[in-house]
């Protein structure tokens, strides 16, 4: 199977603090991957050296075979990578339509079916012509992914996609991610929310202290006691 | 009711009206030669003149969110590669608008330099006005230093504070010579001019180029994650709005036949931000409209006294960031809008029938 990205002994330090400790990581193609873990894991400084925001004190990230040290934010998106934010960062002035045909530009096709196709998937239509600054949040967060989805990106990452949604919101996240995944697209999951974990992830990896601290089918983590114990803190 | 929804034979009858809107300020810019005298023409030219840097400014400020104070830069040093063409290369239609083209490309080539410097430094913010505030102040002060005879290019003296003149005309080839173009011909070809810049610039903006500005000026890092190089497109619009500043700067040593250090410094930095914050930042039309409204007003005061028009512009800004931040065109429109709203409701309101007391109940 394809290796979409893969990293090695990857590390990050800021001053004296060690925040990322080594750690070896790989998605393969097709695959949706849940990246869990208890507050203070590492979680968002590991998302941010996937993503480009910082750079690694040591080790490496490839993706697609190709080394990314020196590569810049705007150019891992270029190469096929595309992310979701935890918060939504919508442009406030700028209407639903035209954050997707920017988004369809940046994924070259722009052509109105497409956009109108976007608005429609991503439960929009309503919307299309409304400046995002007064878009409900959980619209805010569809047109977050919806931007994501629209670059036809090889690797999707989501950070917290739930966060702030109702119950109903979440449910629908999730199905919207699982006919992501069987239209075959690789997808990369930070998530707090384990309801949502347990709909969409078939592999899981656990980060804790900066390290791989398991990984495996979510069953077989969901059923380990040391995971249970790191997020009740009584291991560290 | 959005415009989607309306029949379409009523989308065809607003969009002929706003067609005509959109027209009439031009219509009448076309026949006010007819009306007015020469002298009044001539002034109004150079009113116009300074509305081609104020759109570059509404574009960088208003769409891309970059606020510049170095307008002037580009207004000056393109006023003095014009006067430094031109003095050397003799009147004549193709030394002028050589001229014209050198003094639009050393504009554009400063602006290359100074936004790569700015964009690619990671200079951001209200550092971008200062860095291009002090490249104003010190163009306009190495300028002002250029009085004794060294300093000449060629048979172009610079002439330090007194400035530069002597400069030919813009012309026209004309019978196996030229024709110099001034006058009311002179208004007509800035009309002209300024309704290319103006279209181009329009759609430069309704572009998807122009949809990636206003998404930078909204949220930068966003529009990174969405695989936009900021950099460079904050760079090129850099050099298209200090360009169409250089373009201002050219016309006004064309129509006055001199340029001075004093068209680079400190007041005159702060006049085209003044005439764009004025009239509507987000608004080319406006800051045409706008600009050359404000230049001609403070002209006409500086008849009296220089100091007048000064304190009437600022006394006009601080009015205007109070009141209506936006500008003061894109307030009075939305004002329009807001008054055309209640009519159209109290319009309704007539209209309608009373509901039946059995309805009602």
């Amino acid at each position: 199977m394809t290796t979409i990205l893969e990293t090695q002994g990857l590390t990050k330090r800021f001053g004296g603090a060690q925040v990322i400790n080594g750690i070896d990581f790989r998605i393969d193609a097709g695959e949706v991957r849940c990246v869990i873990g208890p507050n203070g894991a590492g979680k968002s400084t590991f998302f941010k050296l996937l993503t480009g925001e910082h750079q690694p004190s040591s080790g490496s990230v490839m993706f697609l075979g190709e080394s990314l040290n020196g590569v810049l934010p705007h150019q891992r998106i270029q190469m096929g990578m595309s992310i979701k934010f935890q918060i939504p960062g919508v442009f406030p002035e700028l209407t639903a339509r035209e954050h997707l045909k920017l988004a369809l530009h940046m994924g070259r096709d722009d052509h109105p079916n497409a956009i109108r196709q976007m608005l429609a998937d991503f439960r929009l239509e309503g919307e299309a012509d409304v400046q995002a600054a007064h878009l409900s949040h959980g619209k805010k967060q569809w047109l977050e992914i919806a931007m994501a989805v629209a670059l036809k990106p090889k690797l999707l990452f989501l950070d917290e996609p739930v966060a702030g949604m109702s119950a109903e919101e979440t449910h629908a996240t999730g199905e919207l991610v699982l006919s992501l995944r069987e239209r075959g697209l690789t997808i990369m999951v930070v998530e707090h929310d384990m309801t949502f974990v347990k709909q969409i992830a078939s592999t899981v990896t656990v980060l804790h202290g900066g390290r791989v601290f398991a990984q495996g089918s979510l069953g077989d983590i969901l059923a380990r006691d040391d995971v249970a114990d790191i997020y009740l803190g009584k291991q560290s | 009711m959005n415009a989607n929804t309306l029949p379409s034979s009523r989308v065809a009858v607003s969009r002929r009206g706003s067609f005509v809107a959109k027209s009439l300020p031009w219509v009448a810019a076309a026949l006010l030669p007819l009306i007015l005298d020469g002298s009044t023409t001539n002034n109004l030219a150079y009113s116009l003149i300074w509305a081609f840097g104020a759109m570059g400014l509404a574009v960088m400020w208003g769409h891309a969110g970059i606020l510049s104070f170095g307008q002037t830069a580009f207004f000056g040093l393109a006023g003095y590669a014009y006067g430094v063409f031109t003095i050397n290369f003799g009147e004549g239609w193709m030394s002028t608008s050589t001229g014209l083209l050198i003094a639009l490309a050393v504009s554009a080539v400063l602006a290359l330099a100074l936004g790569y410097v700015i964009f690619y430094g990671k200079v951001q913010g209200v550092f971008i006005g200062i860095v291009t505030l002090s490249t104003t102040l010190v163009f306009e002060t190495f300028m002002a230093q250029t009085a004794g005879p060294q300093w000449a290019i060629g048979a172009a003296r610079l002439n330090g504070y007194n400035g530069m003149s002597g400069m030919p005309a813009l012309s026209l080839p004309w019978s196996g010579g030229f024709m110099a173009i001034e006058g009311v011909p002179f208004y007509y070809l800035i009309l002209v001019l300024l309704a290319l810049v103006y279209a181009l610039t329009r759609r430069l903006i309704g572009s998807t180029f122009g949809l990636t500005l206003a998404a930078i000026r909204e949220n930068p890092q966003r529009a990174e994650m969405l695989g936009v190089d900021i950099r460079r497109h904050q760079l090129l619009i850099f050099i298209y709005g200090c360009t169409l500043g250089g373009l201002s700067g050219c016309l006004y040593t064309v129509w006055g036949a001199y340029i001075t250090p004093s068209s680079m410094g400190l007041t005159a930095a702060a006049m085209p931000v003044i005439y764009v914050a004025t009239a509507g930042r987000k608004s080319i039309g406006g800051a045409i409209i706008g600009t050359a409204a404000l230049v001609w007003g403070s002209q006409s005061l500086a008849v009296y006294s220089s100091e007048y028009a000064m304190i009437l512009l600022g006394a006009i800004l601080l009015l205007v960031v109070l009141a209506a931040p936006e500008g003061v065109l894109p307030f009075l429109a939305q004002l329009l809008r807001r008054i055309r709203a209640r009519r159209r409701a109290a319009v309704r309101a007539q209209t309608q029938p009373m509901p039946r007391r059995s309805e009602g109940n």
